[in-house]
């Protein structure tokens, strides 16, 4: 199944925007799930290390992973909430997601919840490292969680425990 | 009678950005609003937009009517909410509107039709049981009003505006039970149907309402799936109990105002109905009536800006205004119309343009 017909990518079209595994192994690093020629470019806006161009407004994202140095400035500006940065260098067996989430109430740090993948279905738990909720993610938080290795290119969202 | 030398009819993002470039320019500008407030659609538009800085992307819809009335509101533009037009009148070139419980009318030279777009409605049995709402109203409810509408929902329809309110209807604590849509394809942005998806919920493509049951409100909803070519496919109905069924099956241009000043019209469906004729500048074949937004073809709040850019500075053009910045603008609204317009998602938009899009319009 295709994004146009389920509204989630294929193996396929993810493998367009995986970053390179030489990249992963060095630290954080974007992933930009756009796979849609749509009229936006606040990525290429809010990124300072030129790492993300959109050269004419209709184009995908150009991503120069090597450029990108993990900052996700990025991530609460992409209307489509379609950026997530990726730390495979965490720890030896953890892997730190970054993930913008819209919903209340907000995770707090230090609590488990629930890592869901690009379906909603359940992977197992996360640990909630940091929510940034400032003005500048203007009330789009950005919550970096950490997960079993495994799960770095499956996890794209949770689930707070109530 | 007042004498206007602009009226500026609907103060969504297409009639909020005319007022605004009109004004500027220098001509003496009076914007009637229905609503008690001004921003048209964008006031519950919760989600961040999308297109560049110039049309407020990443900012959200709900934020952008202030840097606008802002603007206008400084620049000495008539702003008259609860005020519903109600007719223009060709022969002495009148335009009518209610307010207050009273009839009055102004007599302008140029006219800007910003009355945006009404939604499409689905017939099936039992349609009008409460319960069954156009997604507008769900988004007003929720977003203007702090209501929550139900506490299980069956969305209809996965274009953009079908799928941002099922994730604002789970942002408000609704349960989204699934989504169905007609056609083999989810014609929405993927990303936006990337959003619901990992918050669990499904997409049915292919897929209907057949009649909606309850005794005084929706309690059960019975879908049947259909063939590609939308024919139903008995055996395949199931049910889905809701209390809340949202119709999203698109939008057609709002025009009674430019079919009753004789502009004439074209049927396009690529822009979701019936829509004026009109030049690159927005100018309808009536020479005083100009048109923006979704009453002239249904796309984006971002085009709607830019065309009520565009239409704001030519009807100022008119009288001569020119705050010496006019080629400019122009030349750059233009510009960001062919921009935005240029990919590959919007064929549909430049395919229907074409049918409408008239070099010199006909007197």
């Amino acid at each position: 199944m295709t994004l146009i017909k389920s509204g989630v990518p294929s193996r396929d079209e993810l493998s367009t925007v995986i970053p390179p595994r030489q990249k992963l192994e060095k630290g954080p690093v974007v992933v930009v799930e756009c796979f849609q020629e749509i009229p936006c470019n606040p990525c290429e806006t809010a990124c300072k290390q030129e790492a993300i161009r959109v050269p004419n407004i209709n184009d995908l994202p150009i991503v120069d992973h090597e450029l990108c140095n993990g900052c996700s400035l990025c991530i609460s500006k992409c209307p489509g909430l379609a950026i997530f940065v990726i730390d495979e260098t965490y720890s030896p067996n953890e892997v730190l997601v970054k993930i913008p989430y819209e919903f209340l109430p907000l995770p707090e740090e230090g609590d488990i919840v629930t890592a869901l993948d690009r379906e909603g279905k359940v992977l197992g738990d996360a640990r909630v490292l940091k929510v940034q909720d400032g003005k500048y993610q203007d009330r789009t938080a950005v919550i970096s969680i950490t997960v079993a290795k495994d799960f770095s290119m499956e996890v794209r969202n949770i689930k707070v425990r109530g | 009678m007042k004498n206007r030398e602009i009226a500026v009819i609907g103060g969504g993002p297409a009639g909020l950005t005319a007022a605004l470039y009109a004004s500027r320019m220098g001509a003496e500008v009076t914007l009637l609003e229905r609503h008690s407030i001004a921003g048209g659609q964008l006031v519950k538009q919760t989600h961040k937009f999308f297109g560049s800085q110039k049309q407020y992307a990443a900012t959200r819809g709900i934020d952008i009517p202030q840097y606008l009335l802002e603007e206008i509101e400084r620049q000495g533009v008539e702003i008259l909410l609860d005020a519903n037009v109600l007719g223009y009148y060709t022969e002495d070139g009148v335009l009518g509107y209610e307010k207050d419980k009273k009839f009055h009318v102004l007599k302008p030279e140029r006219i800007i039709v910003g009355t945006g777009a009404t939604e499409n409605v689905l017939p099936f049995a039992n349609n009008d049981l409460p319960g069954i709402y156009g997604a507008g109203a769900v988004q007003t409810l929720m977003n203007e009003y702090g209501i929550v509408p139900g506490n299980k929902a069956l969305m209809v329809g996965a274009g953009n505006i079908g799928l941002i309110i099922s994730y604002q209807l789970m942002q408000a604590g609704v349960e989204v039970k699934e989504i169905i849509v007609r056609g083999p394809i989810i014609r929405g942005y993927g990303v936006h149907a990337s959003k619901v998806r990992r918050m669990g919920v499904p997409i049915n493509t292919c897929c209907t309402v057949k009649s909606a049951h309850g005794n005084t409100c929706l309690e059960k909803v019975t879908t049947i799936n259909l063939t590609e070519n939308r024919e139903p496919i008995p055996g395949t109905e199931r049910e889905v109990d809701v209390d809340l069924l949202c119709i999203s099956t698109g939008l057609s241009p709002l025009t009674e105002l430019l079919w009753q000043a004789g502009c004439q019209m074209e049927y396009v469906a690529e822009l979701g109905g019936h829509v004026p004729l009109r030049d690159k500048n927005m100018r309808t074949s009536q020479e005083s009536i100009f048109v923006a937004g979704d009453a002239s073809g249904i796309e984006e709040a971002s085009m709607a800006m830019v065309e009520g850019m565009l239409a704001g500075l030519c009807a100022a053009r008119d009288f001569g205004y020119d705050d010496g910045m006019f080629n400019e603008l122009h030349y750059d609204a233009i510009m960001q119309l062919n921009e935005l317009r240029s990919g590959e998602d919007s064929e549909k938009i430049r395919k229907g343009l074409k049918e409408c899009l008239v070099k010199e319009v006909i007197r």
